[in-house]
C-alpha cells in the first residue's frame, strides 16, 4: 500500500473496530425512524399520488444515515486523534494533502455508504421498493457521502473541543437533513417553506436520490446533480486548501 | 552537505487576542549538524528547544529563516525531507484503536514502505516489545508506549532521528535498551539530533551540545571543550543552616547538599573560611571536577561560553 491508501485503510480499519457503535447503531436508529412514522402516517400520507408512505420513507432514511454516517466518520476521527494528540503520528509522514483529502473522504464515504445499505437491507424488507432509475440512486449516494465526508473532514479540522463538534452536527448537520424532505415531500408545505427547502443544498441530494427510486421527484435530478456537484467542488476546494495551509494542525 | 541546517530560524507567537504580549520563542537561531553526529540540544523549559523540533518536524512553522534536512527545505520540499527524519514526540502519544504491529504496519505505509516485517520484528526485539506486539495500544505501561513511540519514529529507517526528551519519566531499564539502541544506529551512520533534561545522559552521549536560552543559542561546542570551558572543580559539601546571602548567590543548592564552582585551592580555602566565619560547620566535604550540570548553570546565568 502506498501512503495514502495507508491512511484510507487505517480510517476504515478504525470505524470497523467498532462497527457495533458505528455501523449497527445508525442502521437501528434509521429502522426506529420507519417504524413509528411509518406506523402512524402510512394510512394518513400519500405522495405523488400513488407512492405509500413508507415506501417514500425508505430512501429518505437510507440518504439521511450515508449524510450523516460519512459526516460522522471524518469530524469524529480528526477530533478524537487532535485531542489524543495521536494525529502527530501523520502530521511527522510525507502524505500531501491531496492525500490526507482522499484517504479522509474515501473512508467516510465507505462508513456512509455501508451503513445505507444495511438501513436500505433492513428497512427494504418492510416494504416493496422500486427501482426506476438505479444509476441515479448511485450518484446521489456517492456524492452525498463524498460531499459530507468532505464538511466532516473541515468541521474536524475546526473543532478544538467535541463540544465545537456536537454543535455543528446538532444545529447544523441534523437540522439541514431533517429540513430537507427525509420524511415528507416539500411540495407538501407552504410556498414559503418550499422556497426555503430550495436553498438548502441537502434537499437536492434526498430528492434526487429518490428520483432514482420513483422516477419522479420534487425537482429534475439534472438540477439536483449540479447543485450537489457544485456544492461538492467548492466544498472540496476549500477542505483540500485548508490541508495545505495546515489549517489548526501545523500550528 | 549538513544532515540538519537551521538558518536563522525564527518564531514568534502572535498576541491572544484576549490581549498579552507576542512571544519570540525561538531567535535567529543557526546551526548546523553534520552526518553521522551525536548532537545534543539542551536548554531549561520554555528556552524554545521543543519549538525548534516542531519546525523541523513540520509540525509548525517558522516565523522566518529556514531548515534543510539533508538539503531538503521542510516546508518546501517537505515530502522528501520527512522521509529522511524519524520524530519521537515528547508527548506519550498513541492511537487506542490498533495493537503495537498494526501501529507499526501502519506507519511504514503512511511512508510508503513495503514488507517491513523484518525491521518491525527487530525493532519489536530491540527495544524489549516483542511479547507485546499483539497487545493493544491502551494496554502497555507509559514505558512501554514510550517504547512503541520510539520504534514508530524508526520504521521507515530515517538518516536522522531526532528524540524530544525521550527519557522523561522512563524507568532505568528503558533508558539503558533505549541508549544502547540508540548509540548503535548512531554508530551505523544514522544522525541523532536528541534534547534532554538528564544532563548526564548528554555528557556522556553526544558529541556536540548547543544550549538554547530564551530562543537564543547561547554555547554551541564540543562536550569536551565545554566541559574545559567550565571552571575546573567544585567543591561540595552539606550543612544543617542556610548560607549568608552573599555565599548562597554563588552556590548551587540542593537540599543541604551545597557546590561552588572553584578554578583553584585558594578559592576553595577562602568559601570554607567564609562558612566557618558565618558560623556554620560543612560536613562531608569533597572536591569534585566539573560536570556538564555546572558548565550548563554557568552558561545559564550568563557567566561563560
Amino acid at each position: 500500500m502506498n501512503g495514502w491508501q495507508t491512511l484510507f485503510y487505517k480510517e476504515v480499519l478504525r470505524f470497523w473496530k467498532v462497527s457495533f457503535q458505528t455501523i449497527a447503531a445508525p442502521v437501528l436508529t434509521a429502522v426506529l425512524y420507519m417504524l413509528i412514522f411509518g406506523h402512524v402516517l402510512e394510512n394518513h400520507v400519500k405522495v405523488y399520488d400513488s407512492v405509500p408512505y413508507t415506501a417514500f420513507l425508505v430512501p429518505g432514511l437510507v440518504m439521511m444515515s450515508v449524510l450523516q454516517n460519512a459526516f460522522a466518520n471524518s469530524s469524529s476521527s480528526l477530533i478524537q486523534s487532535k485531542i489524543m494528540g495521536n494525529l502527530v503520528f501523520v502530521l511527522l509522514t510525507p502524505l500531501s494533502h491531496w492525500s490526507w483529502f482522499f484517504a479522509y473522504v474515501a473512508s467516510s464515504m465507505t462508513r456512509g455508504l455501508a451503513v445505507g445499505c444495511g438501513v436500505f437491507l433492513v428497512t427494504g424488507w418492510f416494504t416493496p421498493l422500486h427501482y426506476e432509475a438505479p444509476l441515479w440512486i448511485l450518484v446521489f449516494a456517492v456524492l452525498g457521502a463524498a460531499l459530507l465526508g468532505a464538511l466532516g473532514l473541515v468541521a474536524g479540522l475546526w473543532a478544538e473541543k467535541f463540544d465545537q463538534l456536537a454543535a455543528f452536527q446538532n444545529f447544523v448537520i441534523v437540522p439541514m437533513t431533517f429540513l430537507s424532505g427525509v420524511f415528507y415531500s416539500i411540495h407538501s408545505l407552504p410556498t414559503f417553506w418550499q422556497q426555503l427547502s430550495h436553498l438548502n443544498p441537502f434537499f437536492y441530494m434526498i430528492d434526487g436520490f429518490r428520483f432514482g427510486f420513483f422516477g419522479q421527484s420534487d425537482v429534475s435530478p439534472w438540477i439536483s446533480l449540479a447543485v450537489v456537484g457544485t456544492a461538492l467542488l467548492l466544498v472540496s476546494a476549500a477542505t483540500v486548501k485548508l490541508l495545505q495551509s495546515g489549517y489548526k494542525i501545523r500550528n | 552537505m549538513p544532515a540538519l541546517s537551521f538558518q536563522s530560524v525564527s518564531k514568534t507567537y502572535p498576541a491572544k487576542p484576549q490581549g498579552g504580549a507576542s512571544l519570540k520563542a525561538l531567535d535567529g537561531v543557526s546551526f548546523d549538524i553534520e552526518e553521522g553526529e551525536f548532537f545534543g540540544l539542551l536548554g531549561p523549559n520554555g528556552a524554545g528547544k521543543t519549538t525548534l523540533i516542531s519546525i523541523l518536524a513540520g509540525l509548525s512553522r517558522a516565523s522566518s529563516g529556514r531548515v534543510l534536512v539533508h538539503g531538503h527545505d521542510v516546508q518546501i520540499d517537505y515530502a522528501q525531507a520527512r522521509r529522511l527524519l524519524g520524530v519521537v514526540p515528547q508527548e506519550l502519544v498513541f492511537d487506542p484503536f490498533f495493537s503495537v504491529r498494526e501501529a507499526l504496519q501502519i506507519q511504514s505505509g503512511y511512508f510508503g514502505v513495503k514488507r517491513n516485517e523484518d525491521w518491525i520484528d527487530e525493532l519489536l526485539s530491540s527495544l524489549g516489545l516483542a511479547d507485546k506486539a499483539n497487545a493493544n495500544m491502551r494496554q502497555l505501561s507509559g514505558g512501554m508506549k514510550r517504547r512503541v513511540l520510539v520504534a514508530q519514529a524508526l520504521v521507515h529507517k530515517p538518516r536522522v532521528i531526532v528524540l524530544d526528551e525521550p527519557t522523561a519519566g522512563v524507568d532505568v531499564e528503558l533508558r539503558q535498551t533505549l541508549w544502547q539502541f540508540i548509540a548503535k544506529l548512531n554508530k551505523q551512520g544514522h544522525t541523532v539530533l536528541l534534547t534532554t533534561h538528564y544532563l548526564e545522559e548528554a555528557e556522556a552521549l553526544c558529541g556536540r551540545l548547543a544550549m538554547l536560552k530564551q530562543g537564543s543559542v547561547v554555547a554551541l561546542e564540543t562536550t569536551s571543550e565545554l566541559l574545559k570551558s567550565a571552571s575546573s572543580n567544585v567543591l561540595r559539601f552539606k550543612v544543617d543552616a542556610e548560607l549568608p546571602a552573599e555565599l548562597a548567590a554563588k552556590a548551587r543548592i540542593t537540599g543541604r547538599i551545597v557546590q561552588f564552582p572553584a578554578q583553584n585551592a585558594i578559592e576553595i580555602e577562602q568559601y570554607l573560611a567564609a562558612v566557618r566565619q558565618a558560623g556554620l560547620k560543612a560536613e562531608d566535604v569533597e572536591i569534585r571536577k566539573a560536570d556538564l550540570e555546572d558548565v550548563f548553570l554557568q552558561v545559564m546565568s550568563g557567566a561563560a561560553a
